[in-house]
């Protein structure tokens, strides 16, 4: 064996090992040592130190959560607060059987028997000295049977404590987000220190974005215990320090009014200030009762929230993303005119179809039989979609996708808060990288036509489009989106003001370009033949605004738009962009109606609702 | 040495001792084991608040563990050097199927389901040792320089993919465990040094890695008041109660801090400050010697094995045995940051009973398959 390499020595390699067997032995006695001298440091010299700790141990240290930060509209009227409620809680040391406890309760019906398992699991990740929530918000008469039972719960107690509540129940859900207990995955990014005696979270939206300022600092107090762990008197600690009230930019009046208008459908409608970029309406239909949440949804609530083929939990005025359609055409016009490849007063024929030189796919108008003769005001004040096919071949996709982009397209507009969608500009690197087959990797001209009109690729989501219709409101200027303008210490008083960040504006080189495009956009709303004349119709203020139609599926050369014969949820999208009084602009919107039909029949009548609500004019 | 020496022949040569050797059981080793459990069990009833159900359930994993020792304890070191390769293989294997689809259980993948739970990691205790001597076995000693490396090489394979699961605690015992294998094959004093060194000079830069977290407790350790209701709470409260257990202890069931969960964790990684408190100075220096007791008498198997193969696995799996003792008891006692590392052979639950036995059988087995040489 050992004669295969070098000879092995075998009685010098032993003696070799030997010796490293006793530096080992040395090494083990002085670690030894070591631990040892350190228990005759703590057991012999710091003994009666110690001793008296332990003594006044029997003290012990309870968390005091802080109260979460309140939440108000621009107008100071309350959005979210926290109020006092009976809830039913458990300390496990106290409890005889645990198991057996739940079960009873269950029995009395006094909580859910479909949450034993979550809320065995949540007792055995807690101390045994800690009281347990186990259902929030008791109703006056489970107070009561609980009380006539109470003998036979040990360990079980009701608690007055704080719960969130959400005075507007649905409205404004999705801009507000909801509080939930804290779940593993959140365990994970928190500090448990400042979280210890916090049973709920901040999870979407709002709530989730501004938790840091929401929460608050936990303060701790010492507490003498007896000998079986009973409290006796609270010696000392520190007091928490209460979360930084949210002053949001969103008016509720105008929030309950699209809510209203969007009743009953899939769809978002946001609004914003255009010269500042605060968010006056933020609201995404179906919407949901963040109550709920704070109170604790039972596993098969939640199920059904989350089948609901409506998807009410989905938030669409940030995360959804849709075809924008012929909303973008002001801003190709833009483009065009600025590259100076357009002339507005030429009149083109628009026959009800756009061929492309030398092509023979026909890229059919909404209008069948074509609009006549158009010019630059006619098509966007009509929608002519002939006019903007040739357009978009004129421009071609290198400056569309540019100009979109210039308007905060395809990229998120950093709005504060969590989850947004960057929607989708494409170009001719983005098709490159996107696809593997070198054959679909080419941009086609076709794209390109298609793209003037919304259609293919690109995609949107309603903050974007808002945000978008906001920059053109005031010829240029762009805003980061803002949700909350301040954070106020409910102690002093105290209140830091925030703004929007200014973001690389849109630049003209003739200013009389803003000026036509707004006023075809006028005429949208108060032409003669504009797509959404009869929302226009009858306002006390000026209104500038698109529709736009955007498909969902694409049809064959041959075949009719019929949406009878379709499922509902490949209709079309119907979408609207405007701002209003056309001077002075106080609030630019954007409203997109999921398979909701015509921009103009659905989207436009929405979004007059909600500048009737704002402007104070009254529906005729 | 001697003193060993002298026992163990009057153990060998009685009655009780022919039938250990039959079972290829080391009696010596044996009795340590059983001191300890059943000290441990004592402390773990009062630890656990007298609860029945935890007894029952420890009982059980060390019946399994026994017979898990038993069993390899018939194995001849032979097969035992033949298999360590095939094992250290699978091993590898198994720890990339944990990466890449393994469960995670308590936030971290450990754990392959293949019918029953098991941890690829615990495997590796065992198995590193064994290939890295099943490697050094032909070879003349000390190794040369680039057995050296491909050694480290070997180690540093499933101690990467276990400190990516992230377990960084059982990466590092594995890269001791290692480490003791390239230390006891006699590398030259000027390697160790230089080592060392190196360990000592990527301390600022080792610092500057570390998570908030992880910075967090080496800072509770220096001032464990700057956290009290976090990572503090733990080392303020075993060392209250290690402390106030004075000489003698407050006695068996009556420490204030255990009893009343003032002490965290107490019957798993803190069931050390439980004995110190309820049996004093001497309760736990008793302790210790039981665990030095155990680790002498490795240490003697290891002097005493025949092949290099034997010698080095039986001086690495007590050495590592003792690293265990020694990274939880200066734990407790506030000598180093808290990491999760429980007190092998006391502390409640964990799949480490069953490879902590499994690594004594392969300790007796060692002892037990002496061909009997003239002396």
């Amino acid at each position: 064996m050992s004669q295969l390499t070098e000879i092995k020595d075998h009685w010098s390699e032993q003696r070799l090992f030997v010796r490293r067997i006793f530096v080992c032995g040395f090494l083990v006695l002085g670690l030894t040592g070591l631990v040892v001298t350190r228990l005759v440091q703590l057991q012999l010299v710091n003994f009666e130190y110690y001793s008296a700790q332990s003594q006044g141990n029997r003290i012990r240290v309870q968390p005091l959560p802080p109260t979460r930060g309140l939440i108000f509209d621009r107008n100071g009227k309350i959005l979210a607060e926290n109020l006092p409620t009976y809830q039913l809680e458990l300390t496990p040391e106290q409890v005889p059987n645990v198991d057996d406890t739940l079960r009873r309760l269950a029995e009395a019906r006094l909580i859910d028997a479909e949450n034993l398992p979550r809320l065995s699991d949540l007792i055995l990740s807690h101390r045994r000295f800690d009281s347990i929530p186990l259902r929030q918000r008791l109703s006056d008469e489970e107070v009561a049977r609980f009380a006539v039972q109470r003998p036979y719960f040990p360990g079980v107690e009701i608690r007055a404590r704080l719960t969130r509540n959400y005075p507007y129940g649905p409205v404004a859900a999705h801009a507000l987000g909801y509080v939930g207990g804290i779940s593993t995955a959140d365990k994970q990014i928190l500090d448990p220190a400042a979280y210890a005696g916090t049973s709920h979270i901040g999870k979407v939206s709002i709530e989730r974005a501004y938790e840091a300022q929401l929460h608050g600092e936990v303060g701790y107090e010492n507490v003498l215990v007896n000998a079986h762990g009973r409290n006796i008197q609270v010696l000392d600690g520190e007091s928490s320090a209460p979360g930084r009230d949210l002053l949001l930019t969103l008016d509720i009046e105008v929030q309950i009014a699209a809510e209203r208008a969007l009743a009953g459908r899939r769809g978002a409608v946001v609004g914003i200030v255009p010269q500042t970029g605060e968010i006056l309406v933020f609201a995404s239909a179906p919407s949901f009762d963040p109550n709920t949440f704070s109170v604790g949804l039972t596993p098969s609530e939640f199920q059904v929230m989350q089948e609901d083929s409506n998807q009410p939990l989905f938030n669409r005025a940030l995360s959804g993303q849709y075809p924008p359609g012929s909303t973008i055409k002001p801003i190709l016009a833009l483009a065009a005119l600025e590259q100076d490849i357009l002339d507005p007063d030429t009149r083109i024929i628009c026959r009800g179809f756009y061929t492309l030189p030398g092509g023979s796919h026909r890229y059919r108008d909404w209008k069948a039989g074509g609009h006549g003769f158009v010019d630059l005001h006619d098509a966007i004040a009509e929608s002519c979609d002939t006019y903007f096919y040739r357009l978009a071949n004129n421009l071609g996709i290198d400056a569309i996708s540019g100009s979109l982009r210039d308007f905060g397209l395809g990229s998120p507009t950093g709005i504060d808060m969590a989850g947004e969608n960057r929607g989708l500009v494409p170009s001719r690197a983005w098709k490159r990288e996107k696809f593997a087959n070198s054959g679909d990797q080419m941009w086609f001209p076709g794209e390109t036509v298609i793209t003037g009109i919304g259609q293919g690729f690109l995609l949107a989501t309603p903050l974007q489009l808002a945000h978008a219709v906001a920059t053109i409101a005031t010829r240029g200027e762009r805003y980061q989106p803002l949700m909350v303008r301040g954070l106020r210490n409910p102690v002093t008083g105290e209140t830091e003001f925030r703004h929007s960040r200014l973001l690389a504006p849109v630049e003209v080189t003739d200013a009389t370009n803003w000026q036509l495009i707004i006023d075809s956009m006028t005429s949208v709303m108060q032409g003669p033949s504009g797509t959404a004349q009869a929302s226009g119709k009858g306002a006390a203020y000026s209104i500038a605004g698109k529709t736009g139609t955007s498909q969902v599926f694409t049809l064959s050369q041959d075949q009719e738009y019929d949406d009878e014969e379709i499922d509902e949820t490949k209709h079309d999208h119907a979408l609207f962009i405007g701002f209003a009084p056309v001077e002075d602009t106080t609030i630019a919107l954007a409203v997109v109606v999921e398979n909701g039909g015509s921009g103009s029949a659905v989207a436009a009548p929405i979004a007059r609702q909600v500048l009737d609500t704002f402007l104070g004019n009254r529906p005729l | 040495m001697i003193l060993a020496y002298g026992l163990e022949a009057s153990v060998r040569h009685g009655p009780a001792g022919r039938i250990l050797q039959r079972l290829h059981l080391d009696g010596m080793l044996l009795a340590g084991i059983l001191a300890t459990l059943l000290v441990g069990a004592v402390v773990l009833y009062s630890a656990a608040g007298q609860d029945q159900s935890v007894m029952y359930g420890q009982g059980l994993r060390v019946l399994v563990a026994m017979g898990v020792m038993v069993a390899i304890a018939q194995v001849s070191p032979t097969v035992v050097r033949r298999i360590a390769p095939w094992v250290y293989g699978i091993g590898i294997i198994m720890l990339t199927m944990v990466l890449i689809a393994g469960e995670v259980g308590k936030g971290a993948q450990r754990w392959l389901d293949i019918g029953v739970r098991f941890q690829p990691s615990e495997l590796m205790k065992l198995a590193v040792p064994a290939v890295l001597a099943c490697l050094l076995h032909e070879r003349p000693l000390p190794p040369s320089p680039w057995l050296i490396l491909a050694m480290l090489a070997m180690i540093m394979a499933p101690v990467a993919m276990i400190g990516l699961q992230p377990d960084l605690g059982t990466a590092i015992l594995i890269g001791l465990t290692g480490a003791t294998v390239i230390f006891l094959a006699g590398i030259s004093a000027r390697y160790i040094f230089s080592a060392l060194a190196i360990v000592m000079a990527s301390m600022p830069v080792l610092w500057y890695s570390m998570l908030d977290y992880q910075k967090q407790r080496v800072l509770t350790l220096v001032n464990p008041y700057s956290d009290p209701l976090g990572a503090g709470y733990h080392i303020i409260q075993s060392k209250i109660a290690i402390g106030s257990g004075g000489i003698f202890g407050k006695g068996w069931l009556n420490g204030s801090q255990g009893q009343l969960e003032f002490l965290p964790e107490r019957s798993t990684d803190f069931i050390f400050a439980v004995a110190g408190e309820e049996f004093g100075l001497l309760g736990a220096m008793a302790i210790l010697l039981l665990y030095l007791a155990v680790v002498a008498r490795g240490f003697y198997i290891a002097a005493a094995a025949q092949d290099t193969f034997s010698r080095l696995l039986a001086g690495s799996i007590s050495l590592t045995f003792f690293f265990y003792v020694f990274v939880n008891s200066a734990m407790v006692t506030g000598l180093v940051p808290v990491v999760g590392i429980p007190l092998p052979l006391v502390s409640a639950g964990g799949t480490s009973m069953v490879t902590l036995l499994a690594g004594f059988g392969i300790l007796m087995s060692i002892q037990t398959h002496r061909k009997l040489l003239p002396r």
